[in-house]
Formats: structure tokens, sequence, C-alpha cells
């Protein structure tokens, strides 16, 4: 029987929300790893019971955990993330050279074929890879030794690489994201990195055209069409037809073109999702009203989907990775808000519902559909 | 080998699924760095969450207590009071007090 698993990252622990393939009864579990963040957890898509979470806190650093039962149970594994070389310096908010230091993990993203390697994406911004269930990580640094390196700048939540995308279609190709860097290719497995930011504009940077330092929040790929991208920049909401190699705006008629997640419907690759926010320095809602916005022509015609959703004094926010889909028949969509509510659609997005209305801020949610 | 009494803080302990005060053998002389090392050996989970992995700093939001004394700051070589090294008094490892 089929359903569907929700793995959400909040400011003080992990819950693994289930339901069967209707989708209106939900069984909650947690907190896991009570009292720390969870930035992000993640299934395998090679085995769906193995799950990997990222746990951190100011006070103790980094942990990842993993289970081997779909989150019923979890064990930590290594956490020891060490920059390959001496890491040098990146930009700090005033221009000035910063050293290059490890924070925490923004971002696990699984491969696509293998459960036991999986992808993270860290704050100061690189990218590292254990092939081995996370016991040992090792850093993939070509990316961060990309000659730009120093001129990367941290965005307002850190200088974090929060998106991972694993193209389906081209097993060495890889897209990751970082504010405020930009978007980033590999060709060859993580080996060498081709910055890919034609066409955005940033008026916040002293070139707004640069071939690096904007700030990308997120990236989003439906994985029949590998070569078309989605992207929420800090302002506009941008779409790619070549893999990167250039962008053109698609936020047509959204009341604000800032926000944070953007992602795509499971079986139509032209329908996409953005919630929007007022604006950078007020991370809420426009008028308070929780809307989330659906283009069915891949961007430039948006509609406010609200059936379900607080259309009056509401300022929460919704974060990059808060936002997911499932691929069942029906397309499930869901998303969690800063308020601790996670919200459900079984219909695409038409009608929502909220799943848990309590719990801490969510940092993130994973949807994981179980055959 | 000396066995010493160490008292986590409570994330440690859940992290390290213990209840109370741990007890972890040293050999030689009781030191802030045999201590924390006898600690992670015996709990490899802890590793990387009381001092950095890289440096070997200690964490700024993790403090060092004994006999009521800080030795937060004080060099990793620093030999603990006896009263640690008898096993009399607990060697304190502290989440630092935050977020009120």
């Amino acid at each position: 029987m089929s359903g569907v698993r929700l793995l959400v990252g909040t400011r003080k622990g992990a819950f693994v929300l289930t339901s069967d393939g209707k989708r209106g009864r939900w069984e909650v579990t947690g907190p896991h790893f009570a009292g720390w963040e969870v930035y992000h957890m993640k299934g395998s898509p090679a085995d769906p019971n193995r799950l990997y979470a990222s746990q951190s806190t100011g006070w103790f650093g980094q942990l990842i955990q993993r289970s081997n039962n779909g989150g019923k149970t979890w064990e930590p594994v290594g956490n020891k993330f060490a920059y390959e070389g001496v890491p040098g310096t990146h930009m700090w908010y005033d221009g000035t050279p910063h050293p290059w230091k490890f924070a925490r993990v923004w971002h696990l993203e699984p491969s696509l074929s293998d459960p036991d390697t999986v992808y993270a994406g860290v704050e100061d911004a690189a990218l590292f890879r254990t092939t081995d269930a996370g016991q040992n990580w090792e850093e993939l640094p070509g990316l961060r030794t990309h000659g730009s390196g120093p001129s990367w700048h941290p965005g307002a939540g850190g200088m974090c690489l929060h998106t991972i995308i694993l193209d389906p279609k081209h097993p060495n190709r890889i897209f990751i994201a970082i504010s405020a860097a930009g978007a980033f290719r590999s060709e060859d497995a993580g080996k060498t990195w081709k910055p890919i930011n034609q066409g955005l504009k940033s008026e916040g940077i002293p070139n707004p055209t640069a071939e690096v330092g904007h700030c990308v929040h997120r990236i989003a790929m439906h994985k029949a069409r590998p070569d078309v991208l989605f992207m929420q920049k800090h302002w506009d909401v941008m779409r790619s037809d070549n893999a990167g190699d250039s962008w053109q705006e698609v936020s047509g008629n959204l009341p604000t073109d800032f926000g944070f997640p953007i992602d795509v419907h499971a079986h139509e690759p032209e329908t996409i999702y953005v919630v929007p926010i007022k604006s950078d320095s007020e991370h809420f809602p426009p008028d308070g009203k929780l809307r989330v916005y659906r283009s069915k022509s891949g961007g430039n015609e948006w509609d406010p989907l609200t059936k379900g959703l607080p259309q009056r004094d509401c300022y929460v926010n919704v974060l990059r990775d808060a936002m997911t889909v499932d691929s069942l028949d029906s397309c499930g969509i869901y998303f969690g808000t800063t308020g601790g509510q996670v919200y459900g659609s079984t219909d695409a997005g038409d009608n929502w519902t909220p799943i848990v209305r309590d719990l801490p801020a969510v940092l993130s949610v994973e949807a994981q559909t179980l055959q | 080998m000396i066995r010493i009494r160490v008292l986590l803080p409570a994330h440690l302990k859940t992290l390290a699924r213990v209840t109370g005060e741990v007890q972890v053998d040293v050999a030689g002389q009781a030191t802030i760095v045999s201590v924390l090392d006898a600690i992670e050996a015996s709990y490899p989970m802890l590793q990387g969450t009381i001092r950095d992995h890289v440096t070997q700093e200690r964490r700024p939001f993790v403090r060092f207590f004994a006999c009521e004394e800080d030795y937060s700051l004080a060099p990793p070589n620093t030999p603990l009071p006896s009263a640690i090294a008898k096993g009399t008094e607990p060697f304190l490892i502290v989440g630092a007090m935050a977020g009120g």
C-alpha cells in the first residue's frame, strides 16, 4: 500500500510524519534529537528506509544521524568536516577577507543509486561527500577552490551551500547553489565547476550582472527534464532551459518576487510553486496572507493558492528547504513555516490542510513517497 | 591508571546514551586534555562536540569546571586538582548558559 513520509527538521528537533496514500490522517513521531537544530533530513532514493539528518547546535557543533529503518531509530555517524588543505579566505559582509570556517551542514543529498553515498552542502560553503554511509566525509575541493572563491560572501544566514541537485540523466552532472555566490555546475562528478549565473541581475552587489556573487535561494528541477531549472533568487524567480547556461526572469505577476523555496509538480514539469515573501527585511507574506503561487506555464503567469491557508494576520516565513512534493498520482505538496505549521495539499495545491500546527520553527520538509 | 568522574551536559548524555556521571580511565596525569582524550575514546560519538575535530580547541559555548574553579581558559595540559584525580570530585563539562 502506498504512503507518504514527511521528514521535518525544526529549530528544536526532528519529526517524522507518516500517512497512507489517502494522506488524510497523519502519525507524528518526535522530537528526535530534541533541543538540537535539524537543518535538513533526507531519505535515499535507492533505499527509502535509509535516512540521513543534519543535527547541530551552537554549543556542541555538528552531528550527522543515520536511520536504517525509516526513522524509527537513529545512530550518530561521522561528523568530521575538514576542508581539504588550507582553506584560505572568502569575503566578509564588509568586504574584508574572512577565514573559511566550518559551521554546519545545511543540506544532505543522497545519491540516486547508492544508499551509502551522500553529498553534504555546508557553511562556510563547500561540498562534502561520504561513500560509506556517513562514517567519513571528504570535501570535493574543486568547488571551493574555484578561482572565484575569495570573492564569495555570506548571505544573512551565513555563507551556505544549500542546494544540491543530482542530474538523473547525466550521472556526472551536479548543480549546487550558494548564498551568496550563485549557482555552479559540474560535469565531472564534482571535480571541476563552472559558475552558471548568466542572466541573473542582483542590485545589491557592485556589478549587478557579475559572474558570481548572487544570492540564490533555491533551485528546483523535474527529474524528467533535467536541463530545465527553476530558481528562487533573493529577488526574482528565474528559469533556465539549458542547464543553467543562461537564465530568464519569470516572476511575471507575482505580488513580490522575493522568497525562499521553489518546487516543481511531480508529474507536470511546467507546474511550479513559490511562496512570495514581502521583502528581504520583512520576512513574512504580503498583507498577512499566506499564499502559495502556482504557475502552470513554467513561470510568468501565476495564480494564488489560498484555500485552507490563513488569509489574515499571518506573519510566518517559509524557508528554502521547507517545501516538497510527493509523487502519488494526485501530486501532494507540503510546506512548513517558521510558526511551526506544516501544511499539506493532496490536489496539487488547490486545497490545503494543516497536518500539524505547533511544532518548533520548521527549517526543512522532505517528502518520501512509499510504495 | 586513574579513574576520573565526569559530568556531561544533558545533550551530550543523551548523545552518549548515559545517565548520571560517567567514569573514564586515564593513564598518567589527569589533565584537561588527558580527560578529554579518555572521554572521546570511551564515547566516540562525542568527538567534535566538546572540542573542534581539527583544531582541538574547546567549543566556545562549552566550559570546564573542577573543584569550583573554572578551567575553561587553562592550557590543555594543565593538571587537574588532586580531588579530581582521586575521584572524590567530578570534572564538569558544562554548556554555557545562553538563550534565556
